[in-house]
């Protein structure tokens, strides 16, 4: 994360983190963007809401899973300059899942394992040369991943 | 906290360096309720630190949708047979935990 964007995040959680002050050791985790239920507002605040698809984003999961707690997902982005990576499950109660900044030496290449509510689209987001892109991959869930 | 809590590995082939972790942490979401429906309060991991010979090369930030005993694989495209990878990461309850590893 930019040191802007992370101090406009600190200041606007402050208040919560001073009620709740363990949080205040994982400070620099951008709380406003994982804790947001809205698919559109994480987007926007990833910066990413004008996205551009791209089939150079290939993911990799299954069709349908049996077991929604444990969908692994492979990510290899072909964009040249990839600096960074975001997956989200717009179905799940807060979409965001993770973000990998890749500051150096690092392809863009990412292999997990993540939870999903529901049949749900994937949505992975590529921060490549400033700009984003993004792609999806709808998956089938059997049975609810998220307790 | 201890090393044993992750399961780490780094093979170079053909330039690239794969490197697949497997952490133990339970990754509860907060959402979740025992048999008496009492709530398993939030513990995840919430940021991962990735070093190639103590130099910064990845940052990770999760939320409570990774699953339990998270798994993660990357590839380096700078690291040699011998450097050393390591991977540290804090979780919502302050814990913390590193582990590293030589590249083969």
């Amino acid at each position: 994360m930019h040191r802007r964007q992370f101090i406009k995040a600190l200041s606007s959680t402050l208040a919560a983190v001073w009620l709740a002050p363990k949080m205040a050791l994982a400070a620099i985790w951008n709380k406003p963007v994982f804790e947001t239920t809205q698919m559109t507002q994480a987007l926007k605040d990833l910066g990413a809401d004008l996205a551009i698809k791209s089939d150079k984003i290939q993911i990799k999961a299954p069709d349908r899973a049996e077991n929604g707690a444990i969908v692994q997902l492979e990510i290899d982005s072909s964009l040249a300059n990839t600096e960074s990576i975001a997956i989200l499950v717009e179905k799940n109660p807060t979409p965001l899942i993770a973000t990998y900044n890749l500051v150096e030496g690092v392809a863009g290449y990412v292999v997990t394992r993540i939870n999903m509510a529901d049949t749900s689209d994937i949505t992975v987001i590529v921060k490549a040369g400033g700009v984003f892109y993004k792609n999806t991959k709808n998956v089938v869930v059997l049975e609810s991943g998220c307790g | 906290m201890m090393a044993k809590n992750m399961k780490m590995r780094a093979r170079f082939n053909d330039g690239i360096t794969t490197v697949k972790v497997l952490m133990h942490h339970p990754m509860e979401t907060g959402r979740r309720k025992t048999d008496d429906d009492v709530t398993i309060p939030a513990h995840f991991v919430q940021v991962v630190t990735v070093k190639l010979n103590d130099q910064v090369v990845m940052e990770s930030q999760w939320g409570t949708g990774i699953s339990k005993n998270p798994y993660l694989t990357f590839k380096l495209t700078n690291a040699k047979v011998g450097d050393t990878v390591s991977v540290a990461w804090e979780d919502n309850k302050g814990e913390q935990s590193e582990s590293s590893i030589a590249v083969t």
